[in-house]
This record gives C-alpha cells, sequence and structure tokens, in this order.
C-alpha cells in the first residue's frame, strides 16, 4: 500500500512550497476561465479567447522591455485588445472572426518587435519561454494575490450581468426586445474575458490559459444543457486537471533516468483534451443507438433490451 | 539592398509566400476561417520543435504537424463546434511543443525564428521546396475553386448542388496546412497568419468581384511583404513587427475606403457578394 502510495505521490510532493502555489494559483484560474469560458463557448467566442491570451501575451514582452508590472502588461494590453476587437465588429459573426485576427496580427507583430529589444538590449534568457508558454512551477505567491484580486473582479463582473448576459448569448433577437442593452452587455462580457484571459495566461502561460478556458468549459456543456449544472462542471473539470498535471508533472522528474521531467502545461492540457474528447462518448452513443433502432425495430429492440433501458445522460 | 546574394533570396521567397498568402488567404477571409489559420501554423512550430529533437528536416515536422492540425480540427469541427475544435487542437499541439523543447537545448534565437520568422536568412537550397509547395497550394485552389467559392458564399446552395461541403472544408484546411509547412521557416508561424488576414480583407472591402479581390490581395501581401523587408532592411527591426503593422494598416484602410465610397454612392442595388444572406439562417 505504502508502495502504491509513493508511486503515485513521489517523496515530497505534499511538503513542496513550489507544488503548493502551482496547486492554489492553478485552481483558482482554472474556477475563473471555467466560468468565464463556458458563455466563452457558448458565444462562439473561442477564437476571441485564444487570441487575447496573445494579445496580453504582447503586453507582458512590452511591459518586460519598459520595466513595468508584468501584471500591468498582460492584463492592460488584454483590455485595450478586447475593447479594439469590439469596436472594429466583434458582434456580428463573420466580421468577428475578422476583426479578433486583425487585432491577433497586430498583437503578434508588437511582441515580435518587443521581444526582439528585449533579446538585443539585455541578455534575459528565457524571455520567449517565459512569454509564450508560460510555466507554473515559476510562479511566485505574490503574484497570487493579483491574481485572487483580478480573478474575483472578473467573475464579480459576470455575476453581476449573469441573466441579461445569458439571454443575449442564447438570443441577441429575444433580449434587445426586452431590453437588455446587448451591445453594452457584449462588451462588459468583452473586457471581463480579458481580465480573465490576462491573469491566466500571467499565471499559468498562454497554453495552459486557451486550454483551461474552452477544455472543461465545452466538455462540461457536452455533458449537459442546463447552464448551472455546466458551470459547476465545468468548475470541477478544470481544477481536477490542474491537480493531476501538476502531480503528474512532479513525478515526471522521476520517471526514467534522465531527470528532465515534463513541463505542467503538457499534461494539463492533455487531461483536459482528453477529457473533451470523452464527453463527446455519451451523445455518439445515444446517437447509434437511435440510428440502430430506426434501422431495424425488430432486430435493435432486443439488444437494446439487453443494455441498460435508462441511459440517464443521453444529452442531445 | 538588392546586390547581397541572401537579400535576393529574400525577396524571391517573400515574393511566393505572398501569391499564396494572398490566394489562399482569400478565402480564409470568405469562409471566416481566421482561427484556424492561426492555428495550424501556430500548432504546427511544435512540429519544427518534434523534427530538431528527432535531428530530421524540419520542414518534414512541419508538414506532419499542419496535416494532423488541419484533420484533426476537420473531423473534430463536424462533431462539435469548430471554434471549439479549433482551440483544442491548437493548445494540444502546443503542449506537444512544450514538451518537445523541455527535452532539447535548443538555442533560443532558433525558437524565436521559428515563431516570428528569419525572412533575411533564406539560403539558396530553401528556394525551391518552397517554390513547389507553393506551385502545389495554388494548383489545389485551382482545382476545387468553383465549389470551394460557392461553398464559402452560401453553404446551403452549395450542398444543395451537390457539393460535399465537409470534403471541401478537409481540402481547404489541407491546403492551408500546406501554404502552412512552405511559410513558417520563412516568414514564422506567428506572421504568416497576418500576412493570410490583412491583405485579403483588405481587398474584400475594396471589390466584392471573387476574381478581382483575388488579385487585389495578391498585390496588398505583395506590397506588404516588400515593404516589410525593405523597412527590416533599413531599420534592423524585426520583419513581423512590419508585416503585422502593414497587415492592420492596409486592413484599417480598407474599411475606411468602403465606409467612405458608402456614403457616396447611393445603396447598391446588385446582389453583393457577402455572406451576410446566410446569417441570417
Amino acid at each position: 500500500m505504502h508502495q502504491l502510495y509513493t508511486a503515485v505521490f513521489e517523496p515530497g510532493f505534499f511538503g513542496s512550497a513550489q507544488v503548493h502555489t502551482a496547486v492554489a494559483i492553478g485552481g483558482l484560474v482554472a474556477i475563473v476561465s471555467a466560468v468565464t469560458g463556458v458563455f466563452t463557448v457558448m458565444r462562439g467566442q473561442s477564437f476571441g479567447g485564444h487570441a487575447l491570451g496573445d494579445v496580453s501575451a504582447a503586453g507582458g514582452a512590452g511591459a518586460l522591455l519598459i520595466g513595468l508590472s508584468p501584471v500591468a502588461g498582460f492584463v492592460g494590453l488584454g483590455i485595450v485588445g478586447a475593447g479594439v476587437m469590439d469596436m472594429i465588429g466583434v458582434r456580428r459573426l463573420r466580421g468577428r472572426d475578422l476583426a479578433t485576427g486583425i487585432v491577433l496580427g497586430t498583437a503578434i507583430g508588437l511582441s515580435a518587435l518587443f521581444l526582439h529589444f528585449t533579446t538585443t538590449t539585455s541578455a534575459t534568457t528565457g524571455a520567449i519561454q517565459q512569454v509564450l508558454f508560460g510555466s507554473i512551477f515559476v510562479t511566485t505567491s505574490g503574484t497570487l494575490l493579483a491574481v485572487a484580486i483580478l480573478g474575483a473582479v472578473a467573475l464579480a463582473s459576470i455575476a453581476a450581468v449573469c441573466r441579461p448576459l445569458l439571454l443575449s448569448t442564447v438570443s441577441p433577437e429575444i433580449a434587445a426586445a426586452r431590453g437588455v442593452p446587448v451591445r453594452r452587455i457584449g462588451l462588459l462580457y468583452m473586457l471581463a474575458l480579458a481580465v480573465s484571459v490576462g491573469l491566466s495566461s500571467l499565471a499559468i502561460g498562454a497554453i495552459l490559459s486557451t486550454a483551461l478556458l474552452i477544455g472543461p468549459a465545452a466538455a462540461a456543456l457536452r455533458l449537459t444543457t442546463r447552464v448551472a449544472r455546466a458551470l459547476i462542471v465545468a468548475c470541477v473539470l478544470g481544477v481536477l486537471a490542474v491537480g493531476l498535471g501538476v502531480l503528474l508533472a512532479y513525478d515526471s522528474y522521476y520517471w526514467g533516468s534522465s531527470h528532465l521531467g515534463l513541463p505542467v502545461s503538457f499534461f494539463v492540457v492533455a487531461i483536459v483534451f482528453a477529457t473533451y474528447l470523452a464527453s463527446g462518448l455519451p451523445a455518439a452513443w445515444a446517437g447509434a443507438r437511435r440510428r440502430q433502432l430506426r434501422a431495424g425495430p425488430s432486430a435493435g429492440r432486443d439488444k437494446i433490451a439487453g443494455q441498460a433501458p435508462h441511459e440517464p445522460s443521453a444529452a442531445a | 539592398m538588392f546586390a547581397a546574394g541572401f537579400m535576393m533570396n529574400a525577396w524571391i521567397t517573400a515574393t511566393i509566400v505572398a501569391v499564396v498568402a494572398g490566394v489562399v488567404g482569400y478565402f480564409v477571409v470568405l469562409r471566416g476561417a481566421a482561427f484556424p489559420a492561426h492555428a495550424i501554423p501556430k500548432g504546427a512550430f511544435a512540429g519544427a520543435a518534434g523534427a530538431s529533437l528527432l535531428g530530421i528536416n524540419t520542414l518534414i515536422g512541419l508538414a506532419v504537424f499542419s496535416l494532423l492540425g488541419a484533420l484533426g480540427i476537420g473531423s473534430m469541427g463536424r462533431r462539435g463546434r469548430q471554434d471549439v475544435a479549433t482551440a483544442l487542437a491548437l493548445v494540444m499541439m502546443l503542449a506537444l511543443g512544450a514538451a518537445f523543447l523541455s527535452r532539447t537545448t535548443e538555442y533560443e534565437p532558433q525558437i524565436y525564428s521559428l515563431l516570428f520568422g528569419e525572412v533575411l536568412g533564406v539560403s539558396t537550397n530553401q528556394i525551391l521546396p518552397v517554390l513547389l509547395l507553393g506551385i502545389v497550394c495554388i494548383a489545389a485552389v485551382a482545382v476545387i475553386y468553383r465549389p470551394l467559392l460557392l461553398s464559402s458564399i452560401v453553404p446551403e446552395v452549395a450542398e444543395a448542388r451537390g457539393v460535399r461541403s465537409h470534403r471541401i472544408e478537409i481540402c481547404f484546411l489541407v491546403i492551408v496546412a500546406l501554404a502552412t509547412a512552405m511559410t513558417v521557416p520563412v516568414v514564422g508561424a506567428l506572421l504568416i497568419f497576418s500576412l493570410m488576414i490583412g491583405p485579403p480583407a483588405a481587398a474584400r472591402s475594396l471589390t466584392s468581384r471573387p476574381g478581382l479581390a483575388m488579385i487585389a490581395s495578391v498585390v496588398i501581401a505583395l506590397v506588404t511583404v516588400w515593404v516589410a523587408i525593405a523597412a527590416a532592411y533599413l531599420y534592423n527591426w524585426p520583419v513581423g513587427f512590419f508585416v503585422g503593422a502593414l497587415g492592420a494598416l492596409s486592413y484599417g484602410t480598407g474599411r475606411g475606403w468602403a465606409a467612405w465610397r458608402r456614403t457616396r454612392t447611393t445603396p447598391v442595388t446588385t446582389p453583393r457578394l457577402t455572406p451576410a444572406t446566410t446569417e441570417r439562417a
């Protein structure tokens, strides 16, 4: 038993301060991202959510260059980017795609410039990796406070407009007819998204930021059609993915003899990806059963009677 | 600026890249496929990292990963939302890239050039593969031109006419992947995206005729890269910055021009080539 325990939790896992910080920040960010993500997936703004991560990373590179606090850089440019995206037409479905692309392209150009100056003027090694990938293990507990405060701000602003936001997401026409300021709600949502994505790409890196924003939320929305339930499922999936990912990354240091270890982001993303793929299975099974039933009622009935008669989650 | 051999290589490859980006990018903008056009090159970068880990040609790694990305997005997007599928395929590829990078002791400037491009460092033997892949891309677009155009503008009509939308979608994503594989080593994973979005978007606001818009898109893309290379040569700033900035500038100019023309002329009565009609559904 003890051997199994030490095989799963390599020595020092629970005592490591690094692991504590990583799990605390990762878990916090996972919750904020999951909540924002459910709305992002429902609104079909995954591209925006991902792009804002790159935009805020450009802000981070800029902040690094002029010696500003990274939090200000990440969140600041993210908010500016969200505002510009909204301004040049993030509302219409097709125009949104293009507006996001233009802002993203510009931000990438700026990123190239900032990183060019950073790497030529000072010998900051690892600046590129830090901006692009980030690492959950290098976050200090000082960032924890900033992440907590900004996360709370993002969550509070979404909670404040929860119902009108939901209505304008599901049906903008009905929302407008009911007197919901759809445009302003959309902008507010974009700003909350920018804060959420900015802090997550600062704390855990751009890859994980998108993965935790979209993955758990999309999986949850495939498992249930109720929004409240989807929010809870998304949070649980996100936190579990982070916890398991950190554990596996910690353990991977002991795998093999090279002692190189694999990055946390790799494990978390792999778990999120697998979860998303698995979340499609219930619906696929239900669909297959329906097709079978339609194809041959007499042939299919025995088979179905043999299986569980009431599949609980046959969410279409 | 023109005498040095490496500058000549830069001009030639950049011209090929701009022509391909102008043509493929037109369809990217028309189909609203900016996210896959961003995700495939960015994810393919991981393939380059993997190839350098295994010690094989980077171009092979790029081609394999960009094709995998395109097929993954195509098949996952069929079942669920396409933007979700794209996002998850992208992060999965990037995570693999991060895992590869953690195993190598790759020199950092090399990563930088893979992401942001090293157009001024193109060697002569890189030109031929770029040219071949470029020809393949343009030929593929030419072959499926009509069904691709129809399914991009009015998907329902295309379906009714017997066009297999999903198959066209996969073909299109593969073309984007090919364009990616050839351009990433030259202009970088992140900047091919700017080139595929800015010039075509500007071209579309100039004219609504597909043929004309495609030509305009190629011309704007050519001007963008030429100016970017010249500016990068003169100021020693990264090419990528100029490509990104000029892309945004041309889009802004196009939008401004379209808005100005709208206020000057009476409302257009001929059916215009916009996807607006399909959005109502």
